[in-house]
């Protein structure tokens, strides 16, 4: 049905683009002079009635759901008197798998009855969806066609749709990041009613088991983040003391060093370690650098873990490096040649230009591109929740396993997901965590970048 | 320009060529770390890859075991093919290479040496000609994953017996069947054809590659239009004044959001708020656009600024309204960009893990999907499902997997590339 009335509507505003075409056209011929182009009647027809009709099936899409439940529940609401949420959720779960044609055991026959009124009530949903297309699309068609005379302002009326939509488009961005934070800050309040904020924040202990059941013992569950946060600064860390020196020194190189051929050929290079996506390093970390890192560990001596923070580390290091040296050859390249021609012409060599001048007039530029990869380090999920660990632990010890933010955030949250317990719920707020501390990083970030730019443009 | 330091001046003397020797040196240093570290970077894009390849190419082929089979018709009737006894007739024609096997233990061990899958390899076969019921027909089915690891010569026949999956006699067996040459190792195309399983030497892709590309189809007809709209504000006809501000500020910082945010947004707002299914490729697309329209709008953005203002200004001389400037001559100079830019945004889309990890779409799913609301897998997903496998066979098809997938992202890219360099214009 949902594909018939799609299927309507374009049809219906591509016959109204032809018919007001048409009519603009004959008015032409008429030896009336149009006041807008023909094209621009057709489209002002087929405008007005895809634009409104369209909004009115994505929205009828979006609450047909919540609406046929409730009628749904109303129905059986006898039935579900006196039930918790979960139980009610559950009974209507199993109402629609049997009227998906699933049916387990033997159901009760007043069950059976509301699935027929489930697939009953869709069907009429569907249809009074198609018959609500049909009738608003003709209603626009006859409208628009009424609209066309010689001196009606087609191009005008087109070109308000249009600058609406565009305006609409632009606005998205900003219904994500209030979607984002809304979202964020939903469940975290939620969460925060149930744990408090003190000891989320200020807590040493990550244990996010919740009781199975009311009298079970020693299952309290413990949700103090800084341990969580600690093992992502550990990884982080680990990461950036491998990525800035190797990504400045090779942005010097091929900034100052390199000749043309060469540069010509390692940019790309960079730019396909850039390309990787991040599941291909966490895979390489277990296939390759965690054990080639134990063996070597257990060859001098040392007990490494086998999900040591070191492998994630290194790895999401070898991901930052072409993101560092791109920020930092950008950096460089922005420094003015006469600055370069001044130290070269006092007698400096190359490289005393390079570490004296060029560096560390580029330095706020770098520092932003730095920070920025600070920002993904923290922000980056598959490299560590596939080869770092589980347990949060307060150590610094990068041989052994630590556990990270987005780690958690994804053990939590696989699988099985309802959202009424605080394990869900502390999957959200660290969630909201990692949104606030990235979101810092980067705003103080793309300043610096911005700042320095204008200086010398 | 390095002959003003390397030549030294007679006049400074001694002291003052000791000095240069030193600032030589210094430059020397850096120049090797300089090198040094892009040699590093590149070691480890070879490692990188290389490892990939060399664990990869072995799930490329598989070890199938050919066998004359007869399919007798006391075991198997046209009316039940489902019920059909498929197993036993299988087992009987392998038995023939080994009539000493006896005892229920010893005859199930043999059997296992075919894959479970191969006897719906033969039921489909006799499902499609019922006619060959009664007759022996040659069949080529594939080996289980510890026969495959044999095969390929992942197991080493020296280490102890107890360490290995398959014991000596085991071994003895597979070893006669390969002398009797009932071993073939054919090119893998179940990797493609077949969706995911639990046994490795079944698992394929299908599934992976259907929701990738459903997923990514959603997100092209989302991102798409939205971004290239948005930019076209921004760029043409916004007001320079504080909303715009916002709304630019607001897209760079998404931009830098973590994906993870991303599907935290898509759980807690599509999946709890909407009620839209798990693990749809339809809800993954979503997701996924509400990430590349950032990339969309900042490439569209800086296509058209490349276009010169000589174009608009020669449009509205001729009596262009604004709008008719914009979409009858800015955008379509500006379209390779737009179009590369929007690739890139497509390939790291497709690359992307993360948010499909939260909605769901890592569940094990046996079949393709054939809409975009049914239950799928997407690559990377896929990719993530295997390499958290335990059985050894996943080890290749993993390195396989991600060797797909970077086919599909090294294709993208040159795409792009090539966009790039036949439309764009210098102006």
């Amino acid at each position: 049905m949902t594909t018939a009335a799609f299927l309507c509507l374009l049809i219906l505003s591509i016959i109204g683009y032809v018919w007001n075409r048409q009519a603009a056209t004959a008015i032409r011929n008429g030896g009336a002079r149009l006041h807008s182009l023909t094209g621009f009647h057709g489209f002002y027809s087929g405008l007005m009635i895809l634009v409104p009709v369209l909004v009115v099936i994505l929205l009828w899409l979006v609450l047909e759901g919540p609406v046929i439940d409730l009628i749904l529940k109303s129905s059986i609401s006898e039935r579900l008197d006196g039930l918790g949420t979960g139980e009610v959720q559950l009974i209507v779960a199993e109402i629609k798998s049997i009227a998906g044609g699933s049916i387990f055991g033997t159901p009760e026959q007043w069950k059976l009855d509301a699935a027929d009124r489930y697939l009953a009530l869709n069907a009429r949903s569907g249809q009074l969806l198609l018959v609500v297309v049909l009738l608003l699309s003709l209603a626009l068609l006859v409208f628009s066609r009424r609209k066309v005379a010689a001196e009606f302002r087609a191009r005008h009326g087109v070109e308000r749709i249009v600058s609406g939509l565009m305006i609409f488009c632009s606005v998205v961005a900003v219904f994500v990041t209030i979607g984002i934070v809304a979202s964020l800050m939903f469940e975290t309040i939620r969460f925060f009613e149930k744990v408090p904020v003190s000891e989320f924040l200020f807590g040493t202990n990550w244990e996010p088991q919740i009781p199975m059941r009311e009298d079970q013992v020693a299952a309290e569950g413990a949700f103090g983040w800084l341990p969580v946060m600690l093992g992502t600064l550990v990884i982080t860390v680990i990461a950036m003391t491998l990525a800035v020196p190797v990504g400045l020194m090779s942005a010097i190189y091929l900034n100052e060093f390199a000749p043309k051929q060469f540069r010509a050929v390692a940019k790309p290079f960079l730019e396909i370690l850039a390309g990787v996506p991040t599941v291909v390093y966490g895979f390489f970390a277990i296939l390759v650098v965690a054990p080639a890192l134990r063996s070597f560990g257990q060859s001098i001596g040392l007990d490494v873990a086998p999900n040591t923070a070191l492998a994630a580390g290194s790895v999401m290091g070898i991901m930052l490096i072409p993101f560092i040296s791109s920020f930092a050859d950008d950096a460089l390249s922005a420094v003015p040649q006469s600055l370069r021609d001044g130290a070269l012409g006092l007698g400096a060599t190359r490289a005393e230009m390079m570490t004296n001048v060029l560096f560390p007039a580029a330095i706020p530029g770098i520092v932003g591109g730095v920070l920025l990869a600070v920002s993904r380090a923290i922000g980056e999920t598959m490299i560590v929740v596939m080869a770092a660990g589980l347990m949060a632990k307060m150590t610094v010890n990068p041989l052994d396993s630590v556990t990270t933010v987005t780690v958690q955030i994804v053990t939590l949250l696989i699988g099985d997901t309802s959202f009424d317990n605080p394990k869900t719920l502390a999957a959200f707020a660290l969630g909201m965590m990692l949104f606030i501390v990235t979101l810092v990083i980067n705003i103080f970030a793309l300043r610096i970048v911005r700042k320095y730019r204008e200086v010398y443009d | 320009m390095t002959d003003i330091s390397t030549t030294p001046s007679s006049s400074i003397g001694s002291a003052g060529s000791a000095l240069m020797k030193k600032r030589n040196r210094h430059q020397t240093v850096l120049q090797g770390l300089g090198l040094a570290a892009i040699s590093f970077a590149a070691l480890m894009l070879f490692i990188l890859i290389s490892s990939l390849v060399s664990t990869g190419y072995k799930a490329f082929y598989q070890t199938h075991i050919q066998l004359e089979v007869f399919i007798d018709p006391e075991q198997i009737s046209a009316d039940n093919l489902q019920r059909g006894n498929f197993d036993d007739v299988l087992l009987d024609s392998l038995k023939a290479y080994f009539p000493d096997v006896e005892g229920r233990a010893d005859l199930r061990k043999l059997e296992s040496i075919l894959s479970n899958g191969a006897q719906f390899t033969l039921r489909d076969r006799v499902q499609a000609d019922p006619s060959l019921i009664g007759e022996t027909v040659t069949v080529n089915v594939p080996t289980s994953d510890d026969y495959d690891q044999l095969a390929k010569g992942m197991v080493d026949r020296d280490s102890p017996a107890d360490q290995r999956k398959l014991s000596d006699r085991q071994i003895g067996w597979f070893d006669t069947l390969e002398k009797a040459g009932a071993v073939t190792q054919p090119i893998n195309w179940a990797l493609l054809t077949n969706a995911d399983s639990r046994f490795p030497e079944l698992a394929g892709l299908k599934g992976a590659l259907v929701g990738s590309f459903w997923a990514l189809l959603v997100c092209f007809l989302i991102s798409f239009p939205l971004g290239i709209g948005s930019a076209i504000y921004l760029e043409e006809f916004a007001p320079k004044n504080k909303w715009s501000d916002i709304i630019e500020v607001n897209i760079n910082n998404l931009a830098a959001v973590p994906s993870i945010v991303f599907g935290l947004l898509a759980l807690a707002v599509f999946l709890g708020w909407f009620g839209m299914p798990r693990s749809a490729p339809l809800v993954g697309g979503m997701t996924l656009a509400l990430m590349t329209m950032p990339t969309i709008i900042i490439a569209t953005r800086a296509a058209l600024k490349a276009v010169p203002p000589s174009i608009r200004e020669a449009a509205l001389g001729v009596g262009a309204s604004k709008h008719q400037v914009v979409f009858g001559h800015v955008l379509p100079l500006a379209m390779p960009g737009v179009l590369t830019g929007t690739i890139i945004g497509l390939a790291q889309a497709l690359g992307e893990t993360a948010p499909l990890l939260l909605i769901g779409m890592n569940a094990f799913i046996t079949s393709a999907p054939d809409t975009p609301l049914d239950s799928a897998t997407a690559l990377p997903t896929q990719i993530f499902i295997w390499a958290d496998s335990p059985e050894r066979g996943f080890v290749s098809r993993t390195s396989a997997a991600i060797l797909v997938l970077l086919t599909f992202l090294v294709t993208m890219n040159a795409v792009a590339i090539y966009l790039r360099s036949k439309f764009e214009r210098k102006w």
